[in-house]
């Protein structure tokens, strides 16, 4: 649409009559100075309604059925856990230097009930930073360098084959496990795990196969998790594994030793496999209890906002506070919870709301103050996690296979003694035992309900319908302050040359004239283009960096720096200047320069939130209100108006929150207190950020030079003209 | 008197007729008593994982005659079939559940040929020339579907059956093969299977098939075989021999709390016939010509009793050959056997396996057959695998493109078949595998690769013959048929072969969004390795088609685990979508279009000077003046428009605003 504004306004030959769409597009260009403010405001707005306009959850697939039968998991179960328990922390009194005892049990505990059984060693993959590969599929990695034998992982696998079944769907339950340090909480969650597995060796109404994984978490619980699904999804059928079991004689050993007992066929050292897998949770137990009620957290989110089917959510939520009486948690910044403005604008629309409702009484959609202010905390953590991309969980790595999975962490009332320890399995097993019930009922895959939402409450969320709106509205300044930015750049350039000041304009003819001018936009891309290019520049030079040996953070950082400010000059002298050099008119260039700046910024935030858009709402935050206060500095200082203080300060200020270290300083000083922030901080959260292949990095980079932008109006300027401008 | 005579010549000739006729009936009946003849026998044998497989197989045959089409026990529907369809051979085998190699073993006969894929596997060799080939295999499929409840007839359909060159042995081109992995297996399909056999399940050993019990098990295989022998002269019928299995894998019910005790973990649980079925055999079905339960101990259960005995210091000859052994300290049968057969020693394993068999005659209703095992002491065997373990699996993610992978690895048969060619330098062991792909997996026949030992090896190293036949969209699966040399010496292979997922056509996609599409179950078959358990019998009278089943040398054959291929699935509201928004962009680019091709500025705007000349006395109103200032003060475009229609539009507006101001009125009074 903005195209053909451009076109209708650029021909200024008088027109009789204009179609009233075209008036209308007119209008708001021309008056794209209110309409930005009315949208901006208006999107903020929407933005802080989507917890009034959440919608309650339901469960949308038929076939899932949650809670319809009641639950087998019974006493005998539930003291087989208890056993495992035991065993298992004897163990760990005994001999806690090796882990290997205790896969030995779990491994024992596993064949008893008639599982197949089978120990998967993994070596802790490096997360290497790609520049190139942030959507790409997750591949098989690169062949295994030889590693020394200390360092290994051992993932116990028991597999239930559905006596009845077809073999071709599995479900997964995890269980992150750390033998050489075992929490209390994690050997529970054994026990927990274990009750269920006991239970599903024996019922007849199993129609998948039931995976359990232990995962070995001393490398971490999603380097486990994420080696295991490697290897069940993208085997390497070439490798060198022969050669270092034979290296390691003490895994050689575990495997000996359990044929020897077995003396059956269900034990096996190879890796074993079950169909497609279907859904996947992650069962973790918190060790210390500080909740008033046995709670029950729920994470969700997977690597670049991808989320799990709301479905699944809404089985557990169901089954937990329906059947067992558990409360449930989803993640919440809990510093939104003391905001003094936040709770009053919740009683604002509380009270809106009793006046709609006093009006008519049919017109319910008010939430009390308090339940405002923690949905907007859980709306923000629910697009914190979803904006950083970095799973929140093991059950981040099955969303890059696109398995639905979430991770459920039980936190107990009151301490782990014995007679409530017997509480929790019960009630904790139920819940996994009607969850996988209702997935084991599941004919289809889980399509029904929705992929893209956000969480308000364990029971609410707002869907993509809604969201988006807040978002559009946001965003939707940017074209028009484009529009009337290039026409007005069209229409000033004109007027110069009716006054003449300019020589060259006057000796071409009219004609020529118009197509050098309309062609001129082309010059200001290629500025931005430029600066586009440096940022792609700097957000491949850390992937260089890293390969230098020891480095502190801190040191990488400052190299990081250092290396992008000389790559920018070295663009500068090499592309930019030579034909820059040649405008003299550079005055009214910047207008040009912010509308296709503006353009650039729309198409990506556009682009951005097809990918992930809690990243693209956050960015147009920061961003629309930088792009279009965006001012040469040099021009307001000239001016010297209050007007353009203020824009000067906002601008100032704006800039640097954007720019993202900063932006990273704040939060985290907001968060954690100022003390704790430091430069090597920022490189290991850029760090992580890598590792997990987020999207939001390379979006972080586009940030940085979308924020330098505004200051490289002027600075290019500076530049060029060599004139000693303030800095701020 | 002519009048007279000629009804009594007529009745004469009548009865005369009618004796010659009844006479020829006698002697046809009498000769049909003789040649037609049904067996039925079940065979049980207890299993290392505390089940019981039970094998029920029924066998009926009738003689190649030339005369009629009356049958006495043969079911009259089947031998229209194969007279019919000119059905050489075939098998039909309704499964559920899968077999498991591992502990249920995988050499023996009864693996080798019963089990199955799950769902329906089918496959006939028809007696006809190549062409009419396949207008039989369709109307077969629909008969059958119609005879046994199944939905067999989507094999008719190209796309779902293929032609393996040489994977089975007695196929000449002349075979056809499907499978419909997905097919439930029920009730509705033993009815009609029962209904084969002359005595249904009202007498003999099936009265044993109580439903719910053989449902409850954990495998569950329905097969009917049949072969048809005999000329293929129009004026005979053929000779047709139907065999009909039941191999049901069952649990029987055992106390849980006796699990926990370790020292009973390993006791297996005591059954009888009653217990697992519910039911007792009260006699034979009197048209069977014999009527036997047998119960086999394997191998690998053999040995470890010996090495028991052996233990026990007792002299193992003794223990075997005596009629006692059925009395031995490590079980006690409830009925005693009526023969005991010992399997002859073969050459790849130096255990041999026992047979009891238990003759149902000896019994009536008032004595009924329940034969019973009970363990008194623990003990743990291994049944006898198939060389190879074979399974098969996907790998890969995402809606692009994926890869099938069959892994072989070593099992002790192979250790067995190693030490017995030891002496043997270029010991090579021979693995055929058949594999049909439907055509929406698009198979990329170059990207076969071979590992062995982990190692990649060349393809033209290992594969001593491949044939292939690709896949046509929507016409034709693919089929891949490779004879493999593998070393003896090798711990594991495996053959990834890659493939794109192909996308369906709106209307082949199932109603809903669905879990995914199957590939069927490859076979694959051991040619060196033969299948076969001799049994010494002393006197070959007491001849039982099972025991000579058990005598056929079959190759072991054992089948893959059916994949489930996720494929992009679009969501039906998908289309709805795309459609609005294709339509609304298409009216809005179309309208624009032929707006501006239509319009001529020269002619237009003349008459809106025209037109504005005309006007200019009509204005002077109050309202519109108000209008006018309204409008003047929020939207001054750059290109005034004429001001009439900024009087319609504030007659429009005051309309609106009228009316909504009556029904936020009418709204706050009246509701």
């Amino acid at each position: 649409m903005a195209e053909t504004i451009e076109n209708s306004h650029s021909d200024e030959k008088p027109k009789p009559r204009v179609r009233p769409i075209v008036r209308f597009g007119i209008f708001l260009v021309s008056h794209s100075f209110l309409v930005s403010i009315v949208c901006f405001t208006s999107g903020v707005l929407a933005l802080f309604l989507l917890p009034v306009l959440a919608k309650n959850t339901y469960i949308s697939e038929n076939a899932l059925m949650p809670g319809s039968a009641s639950p087998m998991l019974s006493n005998q179960h539930v003291s087989d856990g208890n056993r495992l328990v035991k065993d298992l922390t004897n163990s760990n009194l005994k001999s806690s230097e090796t882990g290997i005892e205790s896969h030995k049990i779990i491994a024992q505990y596993m064949l008893d009930v008639g599982a197949e059984v089978s120990f998967h060693k993994f070596h802790p993959q490096m997360n290497q930073f790609h520049p190139l590969h942030f959507f790409s599929s997750p591949d098989s990695g690169k062949i295994q360098e030889n590693y020394s034998c200390s360092s290994y992982g051992i993932n116990t696998v028991g597999i239930i084959r559905a006596p009845r079944g077809d073999g071709k769907e599995a479900i997964v339950l995890v269980t992150p496990y750390n033998a050489l340090t075992s929490s209390f909480g994690e050997v529970l969650s054994l026990g927990i795990a274990y009750s269920v597995f006991s239970l599903l060796t024996q019922v007849t109404w199993l129609a998948k196969d039931i995976i359990w994984l232990v995962a070995d978490s001393q490398f971490g619980e999603y380097a486990a998790v994420s080696a295991w699904l490697r290897e069940y999804q993208t085997p390497k059928f070439s490798s060198m594994s022969a050669l270092n079991a034979e290296m390691c004689p003490d895994i050689n050993n575990l495997f000996e030793i359990e044929v020897h007992s077995m003396a059956g066929s269900k034990f096996s050292n190879s890796f074993r496999r079950a169909g497609t897998m279907t859904a996947a949770l992650v069962l973790k137990v918190r060790d210390q209890s500080e909740q008033f009620d046995d709670t029950i957290s729920i994470y969700a989110e997977a690597s670049n906002g991808q989320m799990p089917n709301l479905d699944l959510i809404n089985v557990v939520n169901y089954l937990a506070v329906h059947r067992q009486g558990l409360r449930v948690n989803v993640e919440k910044l809990w510093s939104f919870l003391n905001l003094g403005w936040l709770k009053s604008l919740g009683e604002i629309f509380e009270s809106l709301a009793n006046i709609a409702k006093s009006l008519n009484p049919k017109f319910k959609f008010g939430i009390p103050a308090t339940e405002y202010v923690e949905g907007t905390a859980i709306l923000a953590s629910s697009l914190y996690y979803q904006a950083l991309g970095v799973p929140t969980g093991p059950h981040g790595a099955f969303r890059d296979y696109q398995v639905d999975a979430i991770t459920l962490e039980i936190s107990p009332k009151f301490s782990l003694d014995k007679v409530w320890r017997n509480d929790i399995i019960l009630r904790g097993g139920r819940l996994i035992e009607g969850v996988i019930r209702s997935v084991n009922n599941l004919l289809e895959k889980f399509h029904q309900s929705f992929f893209l939402y956000l969480l308000t409450s364990p029971s609410k969320f707002v869907s993509v319908g809604v969201y988006m709106i807040a978002f559009a509205l946001l965003i939707a300044p940017l074209p028009m302050v484009a529009a009337s930015l290039y026409v007005d750049s069209n229409s000033s350039s004109n007027c110069s040359k009716g006054d003449s000041s300019t020589p060259s304009a006057i000796t071409d003819t009219d004609e020529h004239g118009i197509t050098i001018r309309s062609w001129r936009w082309l010059n200001s891309a290629k500025l931005v283009f430029i600066v586009h290019l440096w940022g792609a520049i700097v957000s491949v030079l850390p992937y260089f960096i890293c390969q230098i040996p020891d480095c502190s953070p801190t040191t990488s950082f400052m190299i990081w720096v250092l290396l992008s400010i000389l790559s920018l000059l070295i663009l500068n002298s090499v592309l930019a200047s030579p034909f820059a050099c040649v405008k003299a008119s550079q005055e009214k260039e910047w207008a040009l320069v912010k509308s296709v700046t503006i353009s650039s910024v729309f198409i990506g935030l556009g682009l951005m939130s097809v990918i992930n858009f809690a990243t693209a709402e956050i960015g147009a935050l920061l961003m629309v209100p930088m792009c279009l206060l965006a001012r040469p500095l040099k021009l307001d200082v000239r001016a010297g108006t209050f007007r353009s203080c203020c824009r000067i300060i906002c601008n100032l200020v704006l800039g640097h929150i954007a720019f993202p270290p900063a932006a990273f300083f704040l939060l985290k000083g907001m968060l954690d207190g100022f003390g704790s922030a430091n430069v090597g901080g920022f490189w290991m959260w850029v760090e992580s950020l890598w590792a997990w292949n987020s999207a939001t990095y390379l979006f972080i980079v586009k940030a940085t030079y979308l924020s330098w932008m505004s200051k490289a109006d002027a600075r290019y300027q500076r530049n060029i003209f060599n004139i000693h401008s303030k800095k701020g | 008197m002519a009048l007279l005579r000629r009804p009594l010549l007529l009745l004469l000739i009548v009865t005369h007729q009618f004796l010659q006729l009844w006479i020829a009936f006698g002697s046809v009946n009498e000769e049909g008593q003789k040649q037609e003849e049904f067996y039925e026998e079940l065979l049980l044998k207890p299993l290392p994982d505390r089940k019981v497989l039970t094998h029920f197989h029924f066998q009926s045959s009738a003689p190649p005659t030339s005369n009629g089409r009356h049958h006495h026990l043969f079911p009259k529907a089947i031998s229209q079939l194969v007279q019919k369809f000119r059905v050489k051979e075939m098998e039909l085998s309704f499964t559920q559940g899968r077999w498991n190699y591992e502990s249920w073993g995988g050499f023996d006969s009864i693996p080798s040929s019963n089990a199955k894929p799950p769902g329906v596997e089918l496959w006939a060799v028809f007696d006809v020339p190549q062409h009419l080939i396949d207008p039989l295999w369709k109307n077969l499929t629909h008969t059958l579907s119609g005879l046994f409840c199944a939905s067999i007839n989507f094999l008719e359909s190209s796309t779902a059956y293929s032609a393996p060159e040489w994977s089975f042995p007695l196929a000449s081109g002349s075979l056809r093969y499907g499978t419909l992995p997905r097919e439930a297996v029920c009730t509705e399909n033993i009815t009609p299977w029962l209904k084969l056999l002359p005595c249904r399940d009202k007498a003999g050993i099936s009265t044993l098939l109580d439903r719910p019990s053989i449902y409850r098990g954990f495998y569950h295989s329905q097969r009917l075989h049949l072969t048809s022998t005999g000329s293929g002269s129009e004026g005979m019928d053929l000779g047709i021999m139907l065999e009909q299995t039941l191999t049901v894998v069952l649990q029987p019910i055992s106390q849980r709390a006796s699990l926990v005790r370790d020292s009973e973990k390993h006791i297996q649980p005591s059954w009888s016939l009653s217990s697992i079925f519910g039911k007792q055999v009260s006699g034979k079905c009197v048209l069977a010509e014999t009527s036997n339960v047998y119960l086999l101990l394997d191998r690998g259960l053999v040995a470890e009793l010996k090495q028991l005995h052996k233990e026990n210091e007792k002299s193992i000859e003794n223990s075997l050959t005596s009629e006692n052994f059925w009395t031995n300290p490590s079980f006690e049968l409830s009925a005693k056997p009526d023969r005991i057969f010992i399997e002859e020693c073969s050459l790849l394993s130096k255990n041999s396996s026992v047979l009891y068999k238990f003759e149902v005659e000896k019994y009536s209703e008032f004595e009924p057959f329940d034969l019973g095992i009970t363990w008194k002491i623990p003990i743990v065997w291994l049944c006898q695998q198939a060389p190879l373990h074979a399974s098969r699996f996907l790998t890969g993610s995402g809606n692009e493109r994926g890869a099938i992978a069959i892994s072989l690895k070593s099992t002790q048969t192979t250790e067995g078949f190693m030490g017995a060619h030891s002496n043997d330098e270029r010991c090579e062991l021979r693995v055929d595998v058949f594999q049909v792909v439907p055509w929406y997996v698009k198979v990329y026949f170059h990207s076969l690769q071979v590992f062995v030992d982990q190692q990649p090896k060349a393809v033209s190293d290992i594969i001593e013959k491949i044939h292939i036949s690709p896949s046509k969209d929507k016409v034709s699966p693919g089929v891949m048929e490779l004879v493999l040399k593998l070393p003896c010496s090798m711990s594991s292979t495996a053959l990834t072969i890659e493939f794109d997922k192909g996308f369906l056509h709106i209307d082949e996609y199932p109603p809903d969004a669905n879990q995914g599409f199957d590939i069927p179950s490859a076979i694959v078959s051991f040619p060196n390795f033969h299948a076969s358990m001799v049994f010494l019998e002393s006197d070959s009278l007491n001849k039982s088609p099972l025991l000579s089943k058990f005598q056929e040398w079959s190759h072991v054959m054992s089948y893959t685990e059916v994949l489930l291929v996720p494929l992009t699935t679009p969501d039906f509201s998908m289309p709805y979508n795309v459609i609005t928004i294709t339509c609304t962009v298409f009216a809005l680019y179309f309208g624009s279009l032929l707006n501006a091709l239509r319009r001529r500025v020269a002619e237009e705007e003349r008459f809106l000077k025209d037109k504005s000349a005309k006007k200019t006395g009509q204005l002077p109103l109050l309202l519109s003046k108000l209008s006018a200032k309204l409008r003047g003060r929020r939207s001054e475009p750059p290109h005034s428009s004429p001001v009439s229609s900024s009087f319609i539009n504030s007659k429009l507006v005051f309309k609106v605003i009228l009316i909504a101001g009556l029904a936020v009125c009418w709204q706050y009074y009246f509701l």
